[in-house]
């Protein structure tokens, strides 16, 4: 009895286990089939995400108004970026809190839109509020006042961040 | 062998999308293409691809897109929007996008990277004749940091389409490469076994299984083709060979499992049950649930019969029996609840999300005993990809909801702007209106000036440049002369001398100042130029704030009427995508659990006998004792 014993469970072991076919008993077609459709849904809603990026910046954002905050860390930084709060003509705009994950897509290289609005032709005043954490692990708060220059066009900022300075784009 | 296969290039393709992706550009001008950056890093693949299709579309539809900030990334963000399709299992799109980079007007380099990817996508679509066709496509030169990662393709798609011998060629000149230790040597070992070259490829499974390395996925190939190798060594009878190359195998890995029980069942074939045991004990003590640790929960007790400790035997056939009785009572709950539609809920749940090892984690989680016994199911490719199909259009379905609710507070915005601005706008138009001509008419005196000074710097007009001061006392020294020869008198001497130093003194003064005061018509002109000036700017900022005030709730109905109607086309198609993905994970789920279960059923019958018929033999041998004393 053990020696069937031995040749059933050696014959269901560890190849079999390992890597089923399970795929097989779905049909391979069915799920291409599927995933076929799946992939056009997915274009079809993009397409409708895209449209509404427009509709959405046009009706609320329209380019003689629009304003957009961006946040990026400079190259090779390493200090813990914890929030970053902006406040535009004395008001508060954007406050936001980083993610592990956040985070690090900054660090490599992404740039994250922290507010978009809406502000008249002329000077702003913009205040930029960095809290975080140094290399040494000391907990640091920075602020910088700039100043944003809003013409007939859309006004991006980019708000560089270094554990040292907080540095301003106007473009 | 094939199964070894189609995993070995899962492991590979699981390495080479680690090492791909979109990196930063050096220098970013383009700070959109930086946040579709941000989302890309982040692995949210649907804002990533919506941002940069957006901004590719905006540039596109620019006059001049070569003033733009994208014209700098171009390529870059064409390659980019192509990979985070690829991420996004649009597979479709991206060889579209990519093929749409092959058939334009690009470098050599870009066109041959380009054809690269294309390639790899056919390879993991499991189209290994078009990416073999696609490879062969790349000549000339070729971007210098893709070189190997090309290669190793070139390799695995020859691999692919059987032609092994290519293959194992390609494969020794990048054994060497650093990038894909482990990778190179392992595959260069199966391509040899396939070509019929089976001691080389047992070199190079026994080479990988020996590297010494601290990078995860390498460490993860070597535990691999340690198994691989200690398995076909098993098969082939090779026991001692086969528990070394199987030891090898860490004991906290993926694989550590299998290597334990194929560890044990070497030593068993060769009689030595008492080292069979080291290993099965150890496997024994794992995750119940897990295939090969139930084969070691009667394997160890089939090791201590052979041993003739039939006492210990039968008790550890009888806990057997009552994990396996308690196991079978968990997978048919699982299969109920599965069928009850709580597997899918438990695969949606976000907060499963934040770990990368949700899968894992799922199987502990007391909330969901569905998912105890499907981690191998859910390793699978197929499995895989039904599972991130359903969770996608879990996500398309929470996103087309969201923008319902978007259209609304659009339509909201929309009829408050239009009740503020419509009853405002026409008498705001009229004043306007007032106000435009009185400054067309200031527009055109000043023309009118400017002229004037401009033809005077050739025929000097003194008199253009007189007082009102100067006028008047002019016109009543006039009046003066005309009342006093009225009725043809004679002016008296003494008035007419009065009368003409008057003239004099203001012919005097008009002519001598003529220079400052021309000087002075320009600088006020100049001066009204400023003033000019500004009130056509305050008048422009007026005409587009009037514009952007109708343009604010006019013309927006039919698009978000249309958006509105593609929304809930869109959402219908989701759901009844959800409905079928997810049918399709419950059969795979509960097809798997109905295995499991009879392989279950299976072992517990023999659980059952073997115990009693350890019982028996515990017996015979107790009453043997008795008798011989």
């Amino acid at each position: 009895m053990f020696c069937r014993l031995t040749g059933v469970i050696l014959v269901i072991s560890v190849l079999v286990f390992s890597l089923s076919a399970y795929g097989q008993e779905n049909s391979r077609e069915q799920i291409k089939g599927l995933d076929e459709q799946v992939q056009e849904i997915k274009t079809d809603v993009l397409s409708i995400a895209e449209q509404l990026n427009q509709l959405e910046e046009k009706l609320l954002y329209p380019s003689n108004t629009q304003v957009a905050v961006f946040i990026a860390l400079d190259n090779n930084e390493t200090f813990r970026l914890d929030a970053v709060e902006i406040e535009l003509d004395g008001k508060p705009v954007a406050h936001h809190i980083y993610t592990f994950k956040e985070l690090e897509a900054l660090q490599k290289g992404g740039v994250q839109r922290i507010y978009t609005g809406n502000i008249l032709a002329g000077a702003h005043d913009l205040q930029v509020l960095v809290l975080g954490k140094s290399g040494g692990g000391t907990d640091f708060q920075k602020t910088e006042r700039f100043t944003v220059n809003k013409d007939v066009g859309p006004k991006m900022v980019e708000i560089s961040l270094a554990a040292q300075s907080i540095t301003f784009k106007d473009m | 062998m094939y199964r070894l296969f189609v995993a070995l290039t899962i492991l590979i393709f699981s390495a080479s999308s680690a090492r791909a992706g979109a990196p930063s550009p050096q220098e970013l001008k383009d700070l959109y293409f930086g946040e579709a950056l941000y989302y890309a890093f982040q692995g949210d693949w649907f804002d990533a691809i919506s941002r940069l299709d957006t901004e590719l579309t905006q540039h596109h539809g620019l006059d001049e897109p070569e003033r733009d900030t994208l014209y700098y990334h171009l390529n870059h963000a064409r390659f980019a929007v192509g990979d985070f399709e690829l991420a996004y299992r649009m597979h479709q799109r991206a060889g579209r996008a990519i093929k749409a980079v092959i058939n334009g007007n690009v470098e050599e380099q870009v066109r041959n990277e380009a054809i690269f990817r294309l390639a790899r996508i056919y390879f993991q679509k499991d189209q290994p004749v078009n990416a073999l066709y696609a490879v062969e496509r790349i000549s000339g030169d070729v971007p210098a940091d893709i070189r190997n990662e090309l290669d190793f393709l070139r390799a695995q798609i020859l691999m692919a389409n059987g032609r092994f011998a290519e293959a194992a060629e390609i494969l020794q000149d990048l054994s060497d490469v650093k990038s894909l230790q482990g990778f190179s040597t392992y595959n260069l070992g199966i391509a040899l076994i396939r070509d019929n070259k089976e001691l080389q490829g047992r070199e190079y499974l026994d080479l990988t299984g020996r590297i010494n390395s601290k990078d995860a996925l390498t460490l993860a190939i070597k535990d691999k083709s340690n198994l691989v190798l200690g398995t076909k060594l098993l098969e082939e009878k090779e026991f001692a060979d086969a528990k070394e190359v199987l030891d090898r195998v860490r004991l906290n890995g993926p694989f550590s499992n299998q290597a334990l029980l194929g560890s044990g069942w070497a030593a068993a074939f060769q009689g030595h049950f008492d080292r069979a045991l080291v290993p099965w004990s150890i496997l024994a003590t794992r995750e119940v649930t897990d295939a090969a640790v139930q084969e070691a929960m009667l394997a160890t007790p089939y090791a201590y019969g052979k041993l003739d400790v039939y006492s210990k035997a039968a008790v550890m056939y009888g806990s057997a029996l009552e994990n396996f009785g308690t196991e079978l009572d968990k997978l048919d709950a699982s299969i109920k609840s599965i069928r009850e539609g709580h597997f899918l809920r438990a695969m949606v749940r976000e907060e499963l999300k934040q770990d990368a090892n949700w899968v894992v984690k799922l199987r502990r989680l007391p909330q969901t005993p569905e998912t105890y016994y499907l981690l191998e199911l859910m390793a699978t490719h197929d499995f895989q990809e039904s599972l991130k199909n359903y969770l996608d259009l879990e996500q398309l379905r929470r996103k087309l909801e969201v923008w319902q609710g978007d259209l609304d507070a659009f339509r909201e915005v929309i009829e408050q702007r239009r009740a503020y601005y419509k009853p405002l706008l026409p008498v705001i138009d009229r004043e306007f209106r007032q106000l435009d001509s009185q400054m067309r008419l200031r527009l055109e005196q000043r023309d009118r000036i400017a002229q004037r000074l401009e033809n005077m710097l050739v025929v000097p007009r003194p008199d253009y440049l007189a007082t009102s001061r100067e006028r008047i006392f002019s016109e009543q020294i006039g009046l003066l002369e005309q009342r006093l020869s009225s009725g043809n008198a004679a002016v008296p001497e003494s008035y007419g001398v009065r009368i003409r130093r008057l003239r004099g003194i203001l012919h005097w003064n008009i002519y001598t100042e003529y220079d400052q005061r021309f000087t002075e018509a320009y600088l006020h002109l100049r001066d009204l130029d400023h003033e000019v000036d500004l009130l056509q700017n305050r008048y422009k900022a007026f005409v587009r704030t009037r514009q952007a005030a109708t343009q604010s709730y006019e013309g927006y109905d039919e698009v978000i009427r249309n958006q509105r109607f593609r929304i809930r086309e869109a959402g219908e198609k989701v759901q009844e995508l959800m409905a079928r993905q997810g049918h399709m994970l419950e059969t795979m789920a509960v097809r798997e659990l109905t295995k499991r279960r009879q392989r279950l059923a299976e072992f517990h019958v023999k659980a059952r006998f073997a115990m009693a018929d350890s019982y028996d033999r515990a017996t015979t041998v107790q009453t043997r004792e008795r008798e011989g004393k």
